[in-house]
């Protein structure tokens, strides 16, 4: 099953092309982490997939419900955090009641705060109470656009939590955020884009390519470049045959940082 | 409840808890006390001018002028209402980004559209009737003087209150909040000011002025209906004080003919369809 179909997906603002035939899948319970630098195009996708913008060209088949946390928000500051779900509770005919508002509440760990004013929530307590407002009436697919982009670390990890439990409980979610190394950890699949395209798309693991061999010597450090692990044991043999004395080897992997970063620069 | 019950019930809600409601409420009864003692001396100074050769009747004239003036200020600050509850209700709203996480839920835009305009729609039509009826009330106990048919300038005052909102919704779309509220508010203006132009093309004659004041009738219903409003307010009042209270200082009576009502409505509705229309096509 599908949680999210995009296809051949283009969009236009005036003469400036935002999406230019973007193909994109996130299976149900999949977790895709949709990577790319400032003005790729990760927004305008997310929007259209939640239709508040509309595509000039291509097909986005959603599954509903649906959840959406923007990059940009507000709730209105004379609500309080229990009112704002509650408002979205009725918006979305949820049945969940008083229960499911406090259980969404402790998940974003705001569970204190259900009393308190949005006026008087600092931006990344908002950002928590977007996360829980977004979960209400368990959606079947999770737009996520930059989720931990006002967190602290603490407010991250809560985040990355609220992921993994997300996964657990079989929603599908489209993470579109900079923080690699939260994809890294998450993600069941990563996609990147660039000028409106993508680049690059697989898991996390696939991603990642051999960056050399590290072998710890008694003369110091010498790196192999190139070299991956089936190579480890000709290297070592070698070094040994040439009276090295060897104490350690590491296997040298690309980071998805890394991977992003060299996708984005061959693009440009 | 419906989408749109519920967005008219939130927009309800964040007036009374900004305070909005009760700063109206206390400046209305600072208003009326204002007026009503503006009424008794009114009263107690034509009270001399009774002359029965002129053919004036001073409590008619007094009583006509006040309660005109009650219809212009009430109608006024009902457009200001409705153009306050509305003026960012779109564009206003998302750029704020408050828009964005209501909309993509099972609500129809238009769902959206129509809640908010219920509500001030609702709200500032409510005050218009309440400030008018009060002033006419007021009027009655302190100069003895009643309108001949009270109901129907009412129903006239909240319409024209009730376009306005429709207005203000449909300038949301396409404007920010501040040249939203500006442009309706200049609206206003123009349609008040075409009214007076009218008064003096009847007092003269002028065909032309007439004319301009008839298009913006048309154009800019709420200005058809408020001086629809006032002329039933008069067209009872005979003789030279008749004559002198259907020039009216705040914009003469006009009988804009039975088509104005329907008109009205039409209007109303076709405002609300294209801004739904427009809403529908706008990225957000």
């Amino acid at each position: 099953m599908t949680a999210l179909a995009i296809s051949g997906l283009h969009k236009r603002y005036g003469r400036h092309e935002a999406l230019r035939g973007v193909d994109l899948e996130v299976g149900d319970g999949e977790l895709v982490g949709l990577l790319g630098p400032n003005g790729a195009g990760k927004s305008t996708l997310t929007k259209i997939a939640c239709g508040l913008v509309r595509p000039t060209a291509g097909t986005v088949d959603v599954a509903r419900p649906l959840g959406y946390l923007a990059e940009l928000f507000r709730f209105p500051g004379w609500c309080t955090a229990d009112e704002v779900l509650l408002l979205h509770q009725r918006l979305t005919r949820s049945d969940g009641g008083g229960r499911e508002r406090a259980e969404l509440l402790e998940l974003v760990r705001l569970e204190d705060a259900a009393a308190t004013p949005v006026d008087a929530m600092s931006k990344g307590m908002q950002q928590r109470l977007g996360l829980a407002q977004a979960m209400i009436g368990g959606p079947r697919l999770l737009l996520l656009d930059e989720p931990t982009s006002a967190l602290d670390p603490g407010g991250r990890r809560t985040v990355r939590d609220l992921l993994v439990e997300l996964r657990r409980r079989g929603t599908a979610v489209l993470l579109n955020t900079h923080l690699l190394s939260e994809v890294e950890l998450v993600c069941d699949r990563v996609v990147i884009i660039d000028r409106g395209a993508v680049v690059a798309s697989g898991r996390p693991e696939d991603l990642e390519r051999p960056r050399g061999v590290e072998v710890e010597l008694a003369s110091g450090t010498r790196t192999f470049d190139g070299a991956a692990r089936p190579d480890v044991p000709g290297i070592v043999a070698g070094l040994v045959a040439d009276g090295e004395e060897v104490y350690g080897v590491r296997v040298l992997r690309s980071t998805l940082e890394d991977v992003y970063l060299d996708t984005v620069a061959d693009v440009r | 409840m419906s989408g749109m019950a519920i967005v008219a019930r939130h927009a309800l809600q964040e007036a009374l808890r900004r305070r909005v409601v009760l700063i109206v409420a206390v400046l209305t009864v600072a208003f009326g006390g204002l007026y009503a003692w503006g009424t008794a001396e009114l009263f107690q100074d034509v009270s001399g001018f009774q002359d029965a050769s002129s053919g004036l009747d001073a409590t008619a004239l007094a009583g006509s002028t006040i309660v005109g003036l009650a219809m212009f200020g009430a109608l006024f600050l009902g457009a200001v209402i409705a153009t306050f509850l509305t003026a960012g209700a779109v564009r206003g709203d998302a750029e704020r980004g408050l828009l964005q996480p209501m909309v993509v839920r099972p609500l129809g835009r238009t769902q959206y559209l129509l809640g908010r305009f219920a509500a001030a729609a609702g709200v500032s039509a409510a005050y218009v009737v309440v400030v008018y009826v009060t002033a006419v009330v007021l009027v009655g106990l302190i100069g003895g003087w009643w309108p001949e048919h009270p109901a129907g300038a009412a129903i006239r005052l909240a319409g024209g209150a009730v376009i306005v909102a429709a207005l203000a919704l449909l300038g949301s779309v396409f404007l920010t909040a501040t040249a939203n509220g500006i442009c309706i508010m200049m609206a206003y203006g123009a349609g008040l000011l075409a009214g007076l132009l009218g008064a003096i093309g009847d007092a003269i004659p002028s065909a032309t002025l007439q004319h301009i004041a008839g298009v913006a009738s048309w154009a800019l219903p709420f200005e058809g209906l408020y001086r629809d409003a006032l002329r039933l307010l008069v067209q009872d009042v005979p003789g030279v004080t008749g004559a002198i209270v259907q020039l009216g200082p705040l914009g003469g009576s006009h009988d804009a003919g039975p088509l104005l009502g329907p008109w009205a409505v039409v209007y109303a509705v076709g405002i609300l369809a294209l801004a739904a229309l427009a809403f529908a096509r706008r990225d957000l």
